[in-house]
């Protein structure tokens, strides 16, 4: 064999190498049936990926139970605009709680003025109380979506000051050559797809029409074309990732539109989508003005960045609660061991403490 | 003393010069045969997967076109996806499979929008379009130059049909470019996906299902017939045309084996005439279910469903009611 023949040959079997070592899972892959035989509806997991996402998702050990009796925190201390209804040994904990799940490394200081509990002047006890105005509300009203098992700080938080899965939007280039579409570029939220970077605006922020398919066999009753339907592709491929499933686990494989033959997890997810826009809208996008007067998070720290590139909040997506998991910690019942979340007071915030001061 | 074999051939035949062609007559030149121009010579590499001779080329006025309006959309579809990276060279290679020249969005219709907004997709596409249509010609008059057949031309012309069912004659029925597939890689594929769905499930599209039988049958064909030719090579069984006038043991062999395995055989005659219209049919009828879907349906599945061609299974939970049919429910 000539040289040129063998230098050839040494060169494709080292790209047929590279190629199948970046691009191929190593097995096992196990896959289960969810539906009829037949069908294709399964799930297809990764033991070594499932092994590590059960790790990740376990819930920390609950403090003892505090004593309900007593008198109440709003009694005892000044300025308690939300808690007001825990008993002082209630308030003890839930703030001891907030602590580890928040800021574990920063303690009190990260929202307080230590000198002063009672001060205003960090703009992180603010958010915080919307904060749990937020949790409040989203194990009172969206229970289509978090049933009894219900979110606690740690859900997102999982100690962190700024839970690790956020999204803002991108800015998009308004000059040049092409116009940009938000598109045909590595799409990390899309499982590194060509579909749309940031589904998010339009879908979790906006209230865009996500559907697409038609509900007729013939024409002229769907205005959606092609290029939306790559938009929802992005965001249903957000949610595939966010929550470690296939498209199964929600859609039937014949009909993805079809609801009569979908699983029941599609239930849930429709929920799911109208809480996340409430969440943002209501909650997340109005306290926007706290972060751009502090968009390298308080003064003690940690500086981390509070702001998008384009200067708007860090948002919620289905990854900031689900973190790989089709429920957040496989469903393990956490807010049950924290009942002073139920008394939180979704009342109006006092104007005064709504800007920092 | 070295020997002969057909596959893989270990030694290269080849003449002291390169071979310039059968010699077609003056008469021949009236077709557009013409002096046989660039000599050629040989390649080793060349000759270990097929003839190590290169040349001569033919190029004309139809190839010189072609090549130029070819050149044009590559340089236009290059230098947009260049652009989508802000000119970084090196992002331009680490995203090159992701980058993309997009078709208008729908709002300019069939209208011509701005370059930068879709312009640029159009200019390429008639560009591609010229180019693949002068090659097909060239194609054509080549074969004809040489006195053949014209059926390399119209298997091309198969394809051509597909890549024009999605590039012009859809988006122009359904009244806009930006149904037309995207210049990349992987948003390409990404459309595919996206149209399928979108279209409520191309698996239900009859013409859909015939195109993978076609593509999946030509790689049958294609395998049987291979295997059936490199295994009577030790008879002379690659000399397949004299074999369909003059039956040796070759032919008889390869036909008592189909006959003995599954009770018929295709003639030596007739596999290539399988092989074309299995090859053909399959872009043929991709490009007619291309052409259907959102013209004459717009979901297939419910297409299917009506047409009791979708079969109902099993249900294993409760049926799941839309939550936004719920009065009061959000958007």
């Amino acid at each position: 064999m000539s040289l040129t023949a063998r230098v050839g040959l040494v060169f494709a079997a080292a790209l047929c190498v590279v190629i199948v070592l970046m691009t191929f899972e190593r097995p096992p892959v196990s896959t289960s049936q969810q539906g009829f035989r037949g069908v294709a509806m399964e799930q297809v997991v990764n033991p070594r990926t499932q092994a590590v996402r059960l790790a990740a998702n376990r819930i920390p050990e609950a403090p003892e139970a505090a004593d309900t009796e007593g008198e109440k925190a709003r009694e005892i201390y000044e300025n308690v605009q939300v808690l007001g209804e825990l008993s002082v040994a209630q308030f003890g904990r839930i703030m001891a709680a907030m602590t580890e799940w928040i800021a574990p490394e920063q303690g009190c200081a990260y929202c307080h003025n230590v000198e002063n509990l009672a001060s205003d002047e960090v703009y992180t006890k603010v958010v915080s109380r919307r904060m749990l105005q937020m949790t409040r509300h989203i194990n009172a009203d969206w229970t289509p979506h978090v049933g009894t098992t219900g979110v606690t700080c740690y859900t997102c938080h999982r100690g962190r000051p700024v839970p690790a899965e956020v999204w803002a939007s991108v800015p998009l280039p308004h000059n040049g050559l092409q116009a940009s579409r938000g598109q045909n570029h590595p799409a990390a939220v899309a499982n590194d797809s060509s579909l749309p970077g940031e589904p998010f605006t339009p879908f979790l922020l906006q209230d865009n029409e996500i559907r697409v398919i038609s509900t007729a066999s013939g024409p002229g009753t769907n205005p959606a074309n092609t290029m939306q339907a790559e938009w929802t592709y992005a965001l249903m491929m957000h949610m595939s990732e966010g929550l470690g499933v296939n498209c199964t686990f929600c859609h039937n494989s014949r009909s993805f539109a079809n609801w009569s033959t979908s699983p029941p997890a599609r239930l849930n997810a429709w929920h799911g989508i109208r809480m996340v826009r409430d969440l943002n809208n209501n909650y997340v996008v109005p306290l926007t003005p706290l972060w751009v007067a502090n968009p390298r998070g308080p003064a003690e720290g940690p500086h981390m960045p509070r702001l998008g590139v384009a200067g708007d909040a860090l948002k919620v997506n289905c990854a900031t609660c689900h973190q790989g998991a089709n429920r957040p910690f496989y469903g393990a019942p956490m807010l049950q061991d924290y009942p002073e979340l139920g008394l939180v007071s979704e009342a109006p915030l006092r104007a005064a403490s709504a800007v920092p001061r | 003393m070295p020997e002969y074999q057909n596959l893989f051939t270990r030694v290269q035949v080849r003449g002291p010069t390169p071979y310039p062609g059968t010699p077609m007559g003056e008469g021949q030149l009236l077709v557009g045969n013409s002096t046989r121009e660039m000599r050629g010579g040989f390649v080793h590499l060349f000759g270990r997967i097929g003839d190590a001779q290169i040349g001569p080329v033919y190029l004309g006025t139809l190839g010189v076109l072609s090549l130029i309006f070819g050149f044009i959309a590559i340089e236009i579809i290059g230098l947009n996806m260049l652009a989508s990276v802000n000119w970084d060279v090196v992002q331009f290679v680490r995203q090159l499979f992701w980058l993309a020249l997009e078709p208008p969005s729908a709002e300019y219709g069939l209208r011509i929008p701005p370059l930068r907004e879709g312009g640029w997709w159009i200019v390429a596409g008639f560009c591609l379009t010229v180019s693949i249509l002068l090659w097909w010609a060239r194609t054509y008059r080549r074969a004809r130059a040489l006195g053949m057949g014209t059926h390399v031309a119209w298997a091309f012309a198969a394809a051509i049909w597909l890549y024009l069912v999605l590039g012009f004659i859809r988006p122009v029925l359904m009244g806009s470019w930006s149904e037309a597939v995207p210049f990349g890689i992987f948003p390409h594929l990404d459309w595919t996906a996206a149209f399928s769905i979108r279209y409520g499930n191309l698996f239900y599209n009859p013409f859909h299902a015939l195109s993978i039988v076609f593509l999946y049958g030509s790689t049958l064909l294609f395998a049987m017939h291979g295997a059936t030719i490199l295994a009577l090579g030790r008879y002379g069984g690659e000399r397949e045309i004299e074999l369909v006038l003059d039956r040796g043991t070759a032919a008889e062999r390869g036909a008592l084996f189909w006959r003995w395995c599954m009770g018929f055989n295709a003639s030596f005659e007739s596999i290539h005439r399988w092989a074309w219209w299995f090859a053909v049919l399959c872009p043929l009828t991709g490009g007619i279910g291309i052409l259907l879907t959102g013209t004459v349906v717009d979901n297939w599945y419910l297409w299917a469903v009506e047409r009791h061609f979708a079969p109902a299974y099993p249900q294993l939970w409760a049926p799941v009611i839309d939550p936004a049919l719920t009065t009061g429910a959000p958007r």
